[in-house]
């Protein structure tokens, strides 16, 4: 099934499509809450509200929204900082400390029941250069917008843009080896 | 439209991280319509960054399950009619229960009333029976002193008979000489009619010389109808006869109601 019939579907409020989409992204949609919060069994609680927020809210989404997966990113963003910022955790997105997601993946990798999948993301990930995990991070994962990630990294805003573009494709020669 | 100058832009990448406006994403869409290189170059970034997120997942089970428990409850809470028809009917049970308050209320008050007045009444009672329970002991006390007067040793019991003007009347005198007190018992008398009052005489019979010993006062309010009086004489008789109220200073003899002999002992 196509997604935008699956998206067609689920916006008619047929679970049986939801359960499909939550297939496809929960782990991505967890993952990027646990970059922001940094707790798995958070990560995961947070999740959950999030797909029935995304549930209730089906009907706003249209493709002026941009990508099916980056509304409901938008939507899981906010509810991680949301959450950090009820707890008293002060740090609001400028704040964030540049703790990026490869360290969530190296405290992954001392775990010893760690498998082979995880083992091969790392290597993907590490054959990215830093400067890559940091903007693809702020723009993907932390909603950076442009003119904040030139000032995060102190690089000149159209940078933002090449640099962005050419990491995306260095990941993805990464992925094709 | 270059195709390949717009992928190579980058515009693309910003698109997947959301960073477009509405119309630059409308744009972007119609574009991938229009170009299928376009819309797979879309999907080759998302998958690079559904990738890379997936490196971050939590490492526990992500269930569905949980989700569609949630948004069954959701729909529960939110789509069932019942509860709209639950909420009039529990406000008609806040007016049903105010007015019925406002009865109960009333119907309180007026039961309140009622026994304020029958309290009253009856605290009415309470006060008549004490003053009669007085009454009685004063009426007991009245009796056990003229019990003990009556028994007493130095006393001369007098009965005076009926005369001409009432021959049915009696009385009774107890007379303690030394004590010089008189006890008239004048159950055997009629009532005085209005204006009048009976006198008792102490009599010398040779010669006959009444003198009044006093007046029989309140003889119709008195019920034991005893009365007290002192008799300092050295009486031979005692009389009573009917005079106008204040007494007289020699007696009608005409209207004589008793006499009677102390018995020379």
């Amino acid at each position: 099934m196509q997604l935008e019939e699956l998206i067609t579907r689920f916006q008619q409020k047929d679970t049986f499509a939801f359960e499909r989409l939550h297939a496809m992204y929960a782990e991505n949609i967890c993952g990027v809450i646990n970059t922001i919060v940094k707790d798995d069994n958070l990560a995961e609680e947070i999740c959950q509200d999030v797909f029935v927020k995304v549930w209730s809210n089906a009907l706003s989404y249209n493709s002026s929204k941009g990508r099916f997966f980056t509304w409901i990113v938008n939507i899981a963003r906010n509810a991680a900082i949301d959450v950090m910022r009820s707890k008293n955790y002060k740090n609001q997105k400028k704040n964030l400390p540049a703790d990026y997601f490869v360290s969530i993946l190296e405290s992954k990798l001392e775990d010893e029941e760690t498998d082979v999948n995880t083992k091969g993301l790392h290597s993907l990930v590490s054959k990215l250069k830093e400067k890559c995990i940091q903007v693809i991070e702020l723009l993907y994962f932390k909603g950076y917008t442009q003119k904040e990630v030139s000032e995060e990294l102190d690089i000149p805003i159209g940078t933002v843009k090449t640099r962005n573009r050419s990491c995306i494709s260095q990941l993805r020669e990464n992925m094709q080896l | 439209m270059n195709v390949e100058e717009y992928i190579e832009s980058g515009i693309l990448e910003l698109y997947v991280a959301g960073q477009l406006s509405e119309d630059e994403n409308l744009k972007v869409v119609k574009h991938a319509s229009l170009y299928p290189d376009v819309q797979k170059e879309i999907e080759a970034i998302e998958a690079s960054i559904l990738v890379l997120s997936k490196t971050a997942a939590p490492k526990v089970p992500l269930d569905f399950a949980k989700v569609y428990d949630k948004i069954k409850n959701l729909n529960t809470s939110k789509v069932v009619p019942l509860k709209e028809s639950k909420t009039n009917w529990t406000s008609y049970m806040g007016w049903a229960a105010s007015i019925l308050l406002i009865i109960g209320g009333v119907y309180l008050f007026n039961q309140n009333e009622k026994l304020q007045s029958q309290i009253e009444v009856v605290e009415n009672e309470r006060i008549n029976l004490e003053e009669q329970i007085n009454e009685a002991k004063i009426s007991l006390t009245k009796s056990e002193e003229l019990l003990a007067t009556i028994r007493d040793k130095n006393i001369t019991v007098i009965p005076l008979g009926g005369q001409e003007v009432s021959p049915t009347s009696y009385a009774k005198v107890y007379w303690n000489k030394k004590e010089e007190k008189l006890y008239i018992d004048a159950q055997g008398l009629p009532e005085p009619p209005d204006g009048m009052v009976y006198q008792v005489w102490s009599l010398k019979l040779n010669p006959l010389t009444p003198t009044s010993v006093g007046l029989l006062e309140d003889f119709i309010e008195d019920d034991n109808r005893i009365f007290n009086l002192t008799n300092a004489n050295t009486s031979e008789a005692f009389g009573i006869t009917l005079e106008p109220s204040g007494g007289s200073k020699f007696p009608n003899l005409e209207q004589l109601y008793t006499l009677g002999v102390v018995s020379s002992s």
